[in-house]
C-alpha cells in the first residue's frame, strides 16, 4: 500500500552508532532502505525536514492500555493514537487488564485488536502469576508462543519468593526478561505517598522507601541465583540505584528503567492533595531525583518509560485515598525530557534518545528502535524550536491525569511514521498532507 | 532521607480546613472572638441571633459524639438552623460521592458544611467544589483544627499567653489529627513543642517542623507547662505498633507518679474520649491539674467563634465592624421567643 518515503535534510540521530548529522532517510516496503545525504527522490512521497530532528521511532516499554475491561480509561485505539502523538511507534502493554493477560487467548486478543485498531506497534507483556494473584504460575510458554515479549505482574510485586524463583528459572527457557514491580506490600500497604516530611505534614499515609528497596534486593538475589534476565520497572529510590549498580557489577543479567515523573518531580508535588501526583511507587525526595539522574548519566538505568496509567477524571477527582495510583505519560514524555533534562540537567539529546530506542529494543529483543538498513521504517520527527505548553485538553488519550498540564516545553512532535506511513503529523509540519 | 524545606499549605480564609499555614493573626482573632462567645455561656438565655436564618449542616462520615454535639450547640447558640447528616442513614450508603452529597445539601440551602471524614484531605477536596465555607471537624490523620484551637484557648486562659510555653504532646502522634493541628498552631504562636511516644507511632521527619522528639515520657514532661495526652486506639496492636496496652501504660501512661514530677502548675489536657488506665490514670484525669472538662466547655465557644468569623468573612465585613451588631442584637434578644428550629 506504500511505495516508500523519503525524508530529507533532517538532523539524523542514530542511536545505534551515536552519530548525529544532517542527512536523508529512505524507507522502502516499510523498512529502512538507505541513509545518506542528497538522496534523490525515486517517485516516492517526500518530507522536507530541514530544521527537524529525526529519531528511530521511539519505544515506550511500560504502558497500561486498559483494554480489555477498563475502556472508559483507555483503549488500544486511543492509547496507540496517544503514543503516535507523543512520538512513540512501539509500546509495550502491561498485563494488568480485566481480565489479566495471563494466557495465550489474552495475548492473541491484544495482538488482534492492535492489528485492527492500533495505529502503532503494540507488544504485550504476559503475567507472571495467574490473575496477578501471586499464587499460581501463568501460562508462560503459551504466551510466548502467542507473542509475549516479557513477563510481569506489574501493578503488584510477586511476594511469594518461591513463585518468583520458579518463574525466573522457567523464563530462562525463552530468554526473555521478567519485569519486576518491586514492592513489599506488607510495608507499603495502605500507603498513599512517600513516607517522609511531606506525609507527616499532610497527614497522608506513608509508603516507606524500604518497600521498594528491600524488594529490589530480594529480586536481584533471586535473579543472580537463577541466571534469569531481570528488568526492574519504575525505579524511584537512591538506594535501589545503588543495589542495581552492585548487581550489575556481579554480572546479573539486569536492566532497569525509571519514569519521567521521578526525574522531574518530588514528593512536594503532593502537598496540596493533588491526586494527579499520586502514583506507585510514589514521588520521592530531591536526593532520590538527583540519584536517578546520576544513574541515567552513568548507564545504571537503561531506559526511560512512561508507566502511562490512564484513569478517568471522575476516578481522580475524589478523596485522596480513594483515587487510584498512576498518571499518563505517552504525550508528555518526549517534550518533557527534551526540555527539562536537556536544558536544566545538561543531558545530551542523543543519550535520552538511546533510553527511548536502542536500549529498550535490546532489553526486549525488538527489531525496532534503530535506523539500520532493513529495520522497520519507523521514524519520529521532532521540531526542536517550537515553544509551547503541555495542554491536556488536546491529548489523544482518553484520560487527563497528568501533573504536567501547563508546563512549558520547547519543542513538539512534528510527525510520527510507522513502516513508512505517517500516523501522526502536526498540522503545521512538513508531513501534514501525508497523514491519511 | 531528608527532604528540601517544605512549603506550608496556603491559608484560605473562606474555609477552616486546617491550621497548617494559618497566620498568627487569624488564630488570635479566633481566640479573641471565642472569649467573647464564652461570655454568652454565662447568660440566662444562652443565645444570640447572629446566624438567624442560616443553615449549618453537620456532615459526619465517622462517628463522633463530642465534636458533633459541640458544633451543633455552637450553631444553635448563634441561632442557626442545624441539620445533621449521619452517613449511615443517607444516600452515602448507596455510593453517592462526597461532592454530590454536599452539592445536594448546598442547593437545599446549606450555608456552612461542618465535615468529618476518614480520608485525609477530604475537606480540601470538597472545598475545591463548593462556594460555601467548609469547616474541617477532623480528616483522617491530618487535622482537627477546632480541637487545637480550643486547646490553645484553654491554655491561654490559664497561662495568659502561649508564646514561650513548653507544650508536650504524648502518645500516638502518627495517627493523630489533634497532634498535627496543635503542632501547626502552637509553633505559629511561638510555643516550644515536644512530641513523645513510641518510635513506631512517631511520624517520619516530624522534627523538620521545629518540634523536639522524645521517646522517654519522663524526660518529655520535665519542665513542661502543658501536657496534652492523646487517646491510644485499642486496635493499634494489630499492626505491630506496640505489644499490648499494659506495656503502653508502663512506658507512656500519665500516672500520678509522673504527674508528681511535673511542674506544680502543669496543665493536663486530653482531647477525649479517654482510655482511663491506659494513656491516663483516673487520679490524673480527675485531679487539680486537669482541665479536660474545661476543654469541652471551651469547644463550644471556639466553634461559635469559627462559625461567626466565617459568616462575616463571606459578607466582606470585618468582625470588628460587626461586633457591635452582635452584642446589641444579643441584648434585644433577651426575653423574646426561642427560634423555631
Amino acid at each position: 500500500m506504500n511505495s516508500g518515503l523519503l525524508i530529507r535534510g533532517a538532523t539524523v540521530f542514530n542511536p545505534s552508532t551515536g552519530q548525529q548529522a544532517i542527512g536523508d532517510v529512505r524507507i522502502e516496503s516499510g523498512t529502512i532502505a538507505e541513509l545518506g545525504t542528497n538522496l534523490k527522490p525515486n517517485g516516492e512521497a517526500t518530507i522536507e525536514a530541514e530544521g527537524l530532528w529525526l529519531f528511530p521511532g521511539l519505544i515506550d516499554m511500560h504502558v497500561h492500555l486498559r483494554e480489555p475491561g477498563q475502556e472508559s480509561k483507555e483503549t488500544i485505539a486511543t492509547g496507540t493514537q496517544a503514543a503516535a502523538a507523543g512520538g512513540f511507534t512501539t509500546i509495550v502493554a502491561m498485563a494488568n487488564t480485566l481480565p489479566v493477560i495471563d494466557d495465550k487467548t489474552g495475548v492473541q486478543y491484544i495482538m488482534r485488536t492492535a492489528q485492527m485498531h492500533g495505529v502503532v506497534n503494540v507488544y504485550q507483556v504476559g503475567a507472571v502469576s495467574k490473575n496477578l494473584q501471586g499464587e499460581e504460575m501463568a501460562d508462560l510458554g503459551e504466551m510466548v508462543e502467542a507473542g509475549a515479549v516479557a513477563f510481569s505482574d506489574d501493578g503488584r510485586g510477586v511476594m511469594n519468593s518461591l513463585l518468583l524463583r520458579r518463574a525466573m528459572q522457567y523464563s530462562t527457557l525463552f530468554d526473555i526478561p521478567i519485569i519486576a514491580h518491586c514492592e513489599d506490600h506488607n510495608l507499603s500497604g495502605g500507603g498513599e505517598i512517600n513516607e517522609g516530611s511531606v506525609s507527616t505534614a499532610t497527614g497522608l499515609a506513608g509508603i516507606p522507601r524500604e518497600a521498594e528497596i528491600t524488594d529490589v534486593a530480594r529480586t536481584c538475589i533471586i535473579a543472580e541465583q537463577t541466571g534469569a534476565r531481570l528488568h526492574l520497572a519504575h525505579i524511584s529510590c537512591a538506594e535501589s540505584v545503588d543495589l542495581i549498580r552492585y548487581y550489575k557489577k556481579r554480572k546479573v543479567k539486569l536492566t532497569a528503567e525509571t519514569a519521567p515523573h521521578y526525574l522531574l518531580l518530588t514528593e512536594e508535588a503532593v502537598q496540596n492533595y493533588d491526586t494527579n501526583s499520586k502514583m506507585n511507587p510514589p514521588l520521592r525526595t530531591e536526593a532520590d531525583r538527583q540519584a536517578l539522574l546520576e544513574a541515567l548519566r552513568d548507564g545504571t538505568l537503561d531506559a526511560i518509560a512512561s508507566d502511562h496509567a490512564p484513569h478517568t477524571p471522575g476516578q481522580k477527582d475524589q478523596e485522596f485515598d480513594q483515587t487510584p495510583f498512576g498518571i499518563i505519560g505517552l504525550e508528555t514524555t518526549l517534550p518533557l525530557l527534551l526540555t527539562y533534562l536537556v536544558n536544566e540537567e545538561g543531558f545530551e539529546p542523543m543519550d535520552l534518545i538511546k533510553q527511548l530506542t536502542v536500549n529498550p529494543a535490546k532489553i526486549l529483543k525488538l527489531s525496532e528502535g534503530t535506523l539500520e538498513k532493513g529495520a522497520p521504517g519507523d521514524i519520529t520527527l521532532w521540531h526542536p524550536q517550537k515553544p509551547g505548553k503541555i495542554d491536556k485538553s488536546r491529548f489523544r488519550s482518553k484520560s487527563r491525569n497528568t501533573p504536567f498540564d501547563g508546563w512549558d516545553v520547547n519543542g513538539r512532535v512534528s510527525a510520527t511514521i510507522l513502516a513508512g506511513n505517517v500516523v501522526y503529523a502536526a498540522s503545521d509540519g512538513p508531513a501534514a498532507d501525508l497523514k491519511k | 532521607m531528608k527532604s528540601s524545606p517544605f512549603v506550608p499549605l496556603a491559608a484560605d480564609d473562606q474555609h477552616l480546613l486546617g491550621l497548617r499555614g494559618v497566620s498568627r493573626e487569624r488564630i488570635e482573632r479566633i481566640l479573641d472572638t471565642a472569649r467573647a462567645m464564652k461570655e454568652i455561656h454565662t447568660r440566662s438565655v444562652k443565645k444570640v441571633p447572629t446566624l438567624r436564618g442560616k443553615v449549618v449542616v453537620l456532615l459526619f462520615y465517622e462517628p463522633s459524639t463530642r465534636t458533633a454535639t459541640s458544633f451543633s450547640l455552637a450553631a444553635q447558640r448563634l441561632s442557626a438552623d442545624v441539620q445533621s447528616l449521619a452517613t449511615s442513614s443517607s444516600s452515602v450508603k448507596k455510593g453517592e460521592s462526597l461532592v454530590d452529597t454536599a452539592t445536594t445539601l448546598r442547593v437545599m440551602g446549606a450555608d456552612f458544611i461542618v465535615m468529618r471524614h476518614h480520608s485525609t484531605g477530604a475537606p480540601h477536596h470538597l472545598a475545591k467544589h463548593m462556594d460555601i465555607p467548609i469547616i474541617n471537624a477532623g480528616d483522617g490523620w491530618n487535622e482537627h483544627p477546632t480541637q487545637a484551637l480550643l486547646d490553645l484557648f484553654t491554655i491561654r486562659e490559664h497561662k495568659g499567653q502561649i508564646e514561650g510555653l513548653t507544650v508536650t504532646i504524648a502518645g500516638d502522634i502518627r495517627h493523630s489529627r489533634v497532634a498535627r493541628s496543635n503542632m501547626w498552631a502552637l509553633k505559629t504562636m511561638g510555643a516550644n513543642v515536644r512530641m513523645v511516644g513510641p518510635p513506631t507511632l512517631m511520624p517520619t521527619d516530624i522534627q523538620d517542623y521545629g518540634v523536639e522528639v522524645y521517646t522517654d515520657l519522663d524526660k518529655a514532661i520535665e519542665g513542661a507547662d502543658v501536657v496534652n495526652i492523646l487517646r491510644i486506639q485499642q486496635e493499634r496492636m494489630t499492626k505491630f505498633f506496640f505489644p499490648n496496652l499494659r506495656e503502653y501504660n508502663f512506658y507512656f501512661g500519665m500516672t500520678p507518679d509522673r504527674l508528681a514530677r511535673c511542674k506544680p502548675n502543669v496543665l493536663i489536657m486530653h482531647p477525649g474520649p479517654m482510655n482511663r488506665g491506659v494513656e491516663i490514670s483516673s487520679p490524673v484525669a480527675d485531679g487539680p491539674n486537669s482541665v479536660i472538662t474545661e476543654q469541652v466547655t471551651n469547644g463550644v465557644a471556639v466553634r461559635m467563634a469559627v462559625l461567626y468569623l466565617l459568616a462575616w468573612g463571606r459578607h466582606k465585613q470585618t468582625p470588628a465592624e460587626s461586633s457591635e451588631l452582635l452584642w446589641s442584637a444579643a441584648a434585644d434578644e433577651t426575653g423574646t421567643n426561642e427560634q423555631a428550629d
